[in-house]
């Protein structure tokens, strides 16, 4: 939202000339008094969420917009700090994983209170992971805990110390607690009592969420000042882009996470200052080709998209190089698998990303029995290699390295059309008819853990794109695949699980069920009236450490 | 004719006919990526500079000028051709016809054609080609967009049903669709033309429509439609003016189709 202040000039000509000097002097001595502090402390910062957020509970989010409101509002028992990847103490001074994977022990800060003045206990950590595990409640934030059948237990040894019990062993088992926000077993207040910096102070539904310092909130700084030191943050709604750039130009907010490389370049230009690049996301784009036994496609089209060669010919075929440069403007790395090197210590090093040889393509597809044939590439029943790549309409750069690839493909004799579908229409094709030939998408990575990747790499998961659902796994590699996700997803040794990890990395590089295009840059943009801001890769990149930002001029 | 009428009609003349002369005057084609200058200014090279992915921009609006000056004729053609045999009949038979036709147009009328233009083409095959979608796209425009001519015909065909000289043919032993075609169809020319008119510019407009959401011409054939969706994102006029020509462009040339109607013509429209 918007804020004018409207300042009247009537009769200022009249005044005396000494008093008015005193009052100028007085005017600029307050706001310099002002500016002052807002340097050192407080002040409101303002950015846009770009939906309304579906939810205040902690417990109940699932979007981008909630996820925002509960990094800022919720209190945690360890947070994963953003810029070293490590976990730092947050409500649990220090914590301990059982070796068999399935415990964690708390040992929790005492004298801490939630926003409403409620004490904070491990009473309402256990209270928290007994509503988080309900069933009833659909917690997205509980799925990642479901390791197996049964119940969770939790035991209170002490107001502070608590310590949790799961069924089965779960993977990377302190880092999911990061996204646990504890609510109060007792508040009157529900959910709406929080253990963050923020507090929400005020909704209006469609324009924006105000935020307000959290009184009670426990952190200081290492002078011994008291955390945050905003006095607010104002997030307004805002789906379009291009209006939330044109109001970062007018200085009407602070912050843009999450900037396209288009948008990054023009303010580049003018501000350089404001824009910050931080390498590569664990975001990528990629393809791949429906291999779905009973997807309504020709059968000698589900072959070729069945043969390994088939895909990693097209896989080197692709120019990475041109689509990071030329789509996103250099800020886009050529991606080399399902894990972004932005991860480090998940990242198999090993691996490279395909280098482009439409030679070597053509060579792969020799193997296969294909040939070119007047510029045209046949399969060895003469059917000329022709095929769709749907994508979301509306999505300039994924439009966009739709058909470069098109034009890239047409050099080894392959004719793609390219088709942009309404995102409703691309989601039932691709989950209920199977109704498509190739699809280019992209994978939103918020967690590090692989485990946050079981739902894709599984043959039986509904997620498992190219081919969901299956009974058993349908090629010899997937089942290896199964095997090695649940092996490191039942591991608390956190070197068997990288191993293993490792090795689900490399057979999805040689046989391309998704031929990974490229990882795009963490781009925001910072106005320079923000301090202590250090944008980072890791969602939310611009105020991960909010509690330390401060706005002012 | 007037000479605003004649200048018009020579103007849309000039355009189509430079787009005709798009092979020529742009021998590197719509779709070839100069990747190296993508996003380039107007040089020698490329006279309107290139787009994001480094396509000659010139040629882009040639070729898209084209398409969307040749097919979207042919879709109100279409249309008002559907709009003469719904409109018309049901004008001309009355009674339970007339009543079945209208509200079968009323219903057409009330769907939001946009989403019914998005459902469609979701619904449609994928493996078309670029030159098929265009052709799919257009026929979907003249398909959908006869609704509003229909009315305007039928409620014409109505009144030449009782004119003097309708009832003295009836008179004479001319019935059914003999009057029909002999005596009412010539008189309603002046409707159809307008109709037609009419509908070229807001077919250019809904292709155009279809174009910025990405639903419309499929890549890398261009359309006005595809060319303004390069104007998204831009925050000044004055940042890269030359990526306004096709905007100008559609500007014009809807403008030069409402002064190509005659007065007659507007009056029946």
């Amino acid at each position: 939202m918007m804020r004018c202040q409207i300042v009247s000039s009537s009769r200022v000509g009249r005044a005396p000339r000494a008093v008015f000097f005193l009052l100028a002097s007085l005017v600029a001595f307050g706001w310099l008094f002002v500016g002052g502090v807002a340097a050192q402390g407080g002040g409101e910062l303002r950015f846009c969420l770009r939906s309304e957020p579906k939810t205040f509970d902690p417990l109940k989010v699932e979007d981008d917009a909630s996820e925002s409101i509960r990094y800022l509002t919720g209190g945690v028992l360890v947070r994963m700090n953003r810029q070293t990847q490590a976990l730092e103490p947050g409500l649990a001074q220090s914590w301990e994983v059982s070796k068999d994977g399935r415990g964690i022990a708390f040992k929790l800060r005492s004298g801490i209170a939630f926003s409403d003045g409620t004490p904070f206990s491990a009473e309402d950590v256990a209270y928290t992971v007994q509503q988080l595990m309900d069933p009833a409640l659909h917690s997205p934030t509980g799925d990642a805990f479901r390791s197996g059948p049964g119940n969770v237990e939790t035991k209170i040894i002490s107001p502070t110390q608590i310590s949790i019990t799961f069924p089965a062993a779960v993977a990377g088992l302190d880092r999911l607690f990061d996204q646990v926000a504890i609510v109060s077993a007792h508040s009157p207040k529900k959910e709406m009592a929080v253990l963050g910096p923020f507090v929400v102070a005020d909704y209006k539904a469609g324009a924006s969420v105000l935020l307000k310092r959290n009184p009670n909130y426990w952190k200081s700084d290492a002078q011994g000042r008291k955390l945050p030191y905003l006095d607010s943050i104002e997030l307004d709604i805002q789906p379009n882009r291009d209006v939330e750039m044109l109001r970062f130009k007018r200085g009407e907010i602070d912050l843009i996470n999450s900037l396209d490389s288009e948008y990054f370049d023009k303010l580049a230009a003018t501000s350089p200052q404001q824009v910050h690049d931080a390498g590569p996301s664990l975001d990528s784009e990629q393809i791949w080709f429906n291999e779905v036994a009973k997807a309504p496609i020709p059968a000698y089209k589900r072959a070729w998209f069945r043969s390994q060669n088939f895909r990693r010919a097209i896989s080197e075929a692709i120019n990475r190089d041109d689509l990071s440069r030329v789509v996103f403007h250099g800020h886009a790395q050529p991606a080399v698998g399902p894990v972004s090197p932005a991860n480090k210590f998940w990242f198999n090093g090993k691996l490279k990303a395909e280098p482009y040889s439409p030679d070597t393509a053509l060579k792969t597809l020799q193997a296969d029995g294909f040939r070119l044939d007047s510029g045209v590439l046949k399969d060895r029943d003469g059917n000329a290699v022709v095929f769709s790549i749907i994508t979301n309409a509306g999505n300039k750069s994924r439009e966009q390295m739709a058909v470069m690839i098109q034009e890239d493909l047409q050099k080894i004799g392959v004719h793609v059309n390219v088709v942009t579908l309404d995102f409703p229409s691309l989601i039932a094709r691709m989950t209920q008819t199977f109704d498509y030939e190739a699809i280019l998408l992209g994978l939103t990575n918020v967690d590090l853990d692989p485990n946050g990747e079981m739902n894709l790499w599984l043959s039986s998961s509904d997620n498992h794109q190219w081919n969901p659902e299956q009974k058993t796994p349908e090629t010899p590699w997937e089942a290896e695949i199964d095997k090695l996700m649940r092996a490191q997803a039942s591991s608390a040794d956190a070197a068997k699980r990288k191993e293993a990890f490792d090795r689900v990395q490399e057979i999805v590089y040689e046989q391309a069920p998704f031929i990974f295009l490229i990882n795009k840059n963490a781009l925001s943009a910072v106005s320079p009236a923000v301090h202590g801001a250090h944008p980072v890769i890791l969602h939310p990149q611009t105020f991960w450490n909010a509690e330390q930002l401060t706005a002012g001029k | 004719m007037t000479a605003w009428r004649r200048f018009a009609c020579a103007l849309l003349l000039l355009v189509v006919s430079v787009s005709l002369a798009a092979s020529w005057l742009a021998p590197g084609g719509y779709a070839r990526q100069y990747r190296e200058v993508a996003g380039a200014p107007p040089s020698a090279a490329h006279w309107l500079g290139t787009d994001e992915i480094g396509r000659d921009r010139f040629a882009r609006v040639l070729y898209g000028t084209r398409i969307s000056l040749l097919l979207a004729p042919a879709a109100a053609l279409l249309s008002t051709l559907m709009a003469a045999l719904v409109g018309g009949l049901a004008g001309y038979l009355g009674g339970l016809w007339a009543r079945v036709a209208m509200a079968a147009t009323d219903l057409f009328l009330s769907l939001p054609w946009l989403f019914l233009l998005i459902t469609v083409r979701a619904v449609m095959p994928l493996n078309v080609s670029p030159m098929a979608s265009v052709l799919v796209t257009f026929s979907m425009l003249g398909l959908l967009g006869w609704t509003s001519a229909a009315r305007v015909l039928c409620a014409r065909t109505r009144s030449l049903r009782d004119a003097d000289f309708v009832r003295q043919a009836r008179a004479s032993g001319i019935r059914g669709m003999r009057l029909f075609w002999i005596h009412v169809m010539p008189n309603l020319k002046p409707a159809l033309y307008a109709q037609f008119w009419i509908s070229i510019p807001v077919f250019i407009l809904s292709e155009a429509n279809l174009g910025i959401l990405g639903l419309g011409v499929a890549e890398p054939m261009p359309s006005w439609g595809s060319l303004l969706r390069e104007l998204e994102g831009l925050t000044s006029i004055g940042e890269e003016p030359w990526k306004f020509v096709p905007l100008i462009l559609l500007v014009v040339v809807v403008t030069l189709f409402q002064f190509v109607l005659s007065k007659q013509e507007e009056v029946a429209a």
